[in-house]
């Protein structure tokens, strides 16, 4: 849910929207912002599972240090998306365990 | 491989970092500020609240208007600031591997100055990994960065000065606050937070702890129990919350991994937060030409922050010859007069007498070795 009157910081307003494809799923973002933050917005809290007991993880740290929130965006896994810019017609799949490497083109 | 070579390179555009780059570059320094995230600033542009201490700290301004003055200062002082980049390394011969938008550099300075800040904590209990439970510290930059709510229905963690203003700040956010559990007899953080949060009718919890957290794939709710006075769970005392969000606000760790690899001695102050490097009155390590500045040296807040990194920046310019002995000595006495009236008080002290340590041990370290050249580390390094 976006936070968009506040009593302190200035109303939320002229943002780029864009969109972002979350499993194949269209999913509106602002353009810029970090990826694990257009998904918190559309209520999408888990991110990946682990590799040995396939746990459900999400948003921890937000800083980029604990890794919780690495999903595949655009065929890269371990990609952390607290720290990753949104684009326009990005592809962000949640990832299952240790996702392999693809060759890249 | 790509080389740059600067007079001073600062790892960290946060409140230390920052200081630093524009102490050293209006002195005169050619300097480089290396950050990982794609807008500098660290983590003062979460900071909606006011800042306390004295007229000099910019008591009353709130922590984002004094990110904007110190980033505009930066500009003006000539430092350079490269943004999305990593610094993965330090070499024994003071190089740095940075990468940046996918290009490898080797960055040469003849002053470095580490300013990487710190990591908020982590708490383990059943429950503790569920999508839903995260650190105040990420909640804060959700709603207050990037204005995303994480939650509607909130549980904090810790009743510190970070636990009672994002509590407080979430309420601003539009979420409602259940409640705050603190292990301590007493709460942790300032009367005049407490109070705003009480007033607003949020429950304190202190001598509680989370027994579990509740849910299959995400939060779903959050049960807390009474501890005793040796921290046992008394049994029947449990009480169940409706909740999507659990936030962890039990304290943060310096981030020292460059400190380390650059083969700083370093000391264990729990209340620093953990390991902290050893530094003199200068900021500078056991390793000559490497300086720490911020929470790196130890988890204190942004003001004391700003101060050991302006101290930092004099004394990398003044050992670089751009500033007269006589100069520096001034700017450095008016730094630690500032930096004692914030480690004074009833929250300050505890701070003022870990400091103290720390210097001492510096100098008993001193007095039995001499300060390693960086680069008579490197068969160590290799071998």
């Amino acid at each position: 849910m976006r936070v968009i009157e506040h009593p302190i910081l200035d109303e939320l307003k002229d943002q780029k929207k864009v969109t972002l494809y979350y499993n194949g799923e269209p999913v509106e973002a602002v353009e810029g912002e970090p990826v694990a933050a257009a998904l918190m917005n559309a209520g999408i809290r888990v991110f990946r599972t682990t590799a040995k007991r396939h746990e459900p993880r999400g948003i921890f740290c937000a800083i980029g240090r604990c890794t919780d929130c690495m999903m595949i965006v655009d065929g890269i896994p371990n990609t952390r998306t607290c720290v990753t810019p949104v684009r326009d017609g990005m592809r962000v799949e949640k990832q299952e365990g240790l996702a392999p490497l693809k060759p890249q083109a | 491989m790509r080389e740059i070579i600067t007079d001073v390179a600062i790892v960290g555009a946060g409140s230390a970092g920052l200081s630093a780059a524009y102490q050293a570059a209006s002195a005169g320094a050619d300097v480089l500020v290396i950050d990982e995230n794609a807008r500098p600033g660290g983590q003062l542009f979460k900071q909606i609240h006011k800042f306390f201490g004295s007229k000099e700290h910019q008591a009353g301004t709130r922590g984002f208007v004094i990110g904007e003055q110190l980033l505009d200062k930066v500009e003006k002082s000539g430092a350079k600031v490269l943004l999305d980049s990593l610094v993965y390394g330090l070499l024994p011969d003071k190089s740095m591997g940075v990468i940046s938008k996918g290009q490898n550099y080797s960055v040469k300075a003849k002053k470095i100055i580490i300013a990487s800040g710190a990591k908020e904590n982590y708490m383990a209990f059943p429950g503790s990994t569920l999508p839903g439970v995260m650190g105040a510290g990420a909640a804060q930059t959700m709603i207050n960065v990037n204005r995303v709510l994480p939650g509607e229905r909130i549980l904090m963690v810790g009743s510190g000065n970070v636990g009672l203003i994002v509590s407080y700040q979430l309420m601003q956010a539009g979420a409602e606050v259940v409640g705050i559990v603190e292990g301590a007899p007493k709460i942790g953080g300032y009367g005049v937070h407490a109070g705003k949060i009480r007033r607003a009718g949020v429950p304190i919890y202190v001598g509680h702890t989370v027994e579990r957290v509740f849910g299959k794939e995400e939060v779903e709710g959050a049960q807390i129990v009474a501890v005793d006075d040796k921290w046992n769970k008394i049994p029947g005392t449990e009480k169940t919350f409706d909740v999507d969000t659990v936030c962890l606000a039990v304290g943060l760790n310096p981030m020292t991994e460059l400190v380390w690899m650059a083969g700083c001695q370093f000391d264990f102050i729990p209340s620093f937060g953990g390991h902290v490097p050893l530094h003199d009155e200068n900021m500078e390590t056991t390793v000559e030409g490497v300086y720490v500045a911020g929470d790196v040296t130890g988890v204190e807040e942004a003001s004391s922050a700003m101060e050991e990194g302006n101290m930092a920046g004099v004394a990398a310019a003044e050992a670089l010859g751009y500033l007269e002995h006589e100069e520096a000595e001034r700017r450095k006495q008016e730094i630690r007069g500032r930096l004692n009236t914030l480690r004074s008080g009833m929250f300050g002290a505890g701070r003022r007498s870990a400091k103290e340590k720390q210097l001492e041990d510096m100098k008993s370290y001193l007095a039995a070795h001499k300060r390693t050249a960086a680069e008579q580390k490197e068969e160590v390094f290799f071998a």
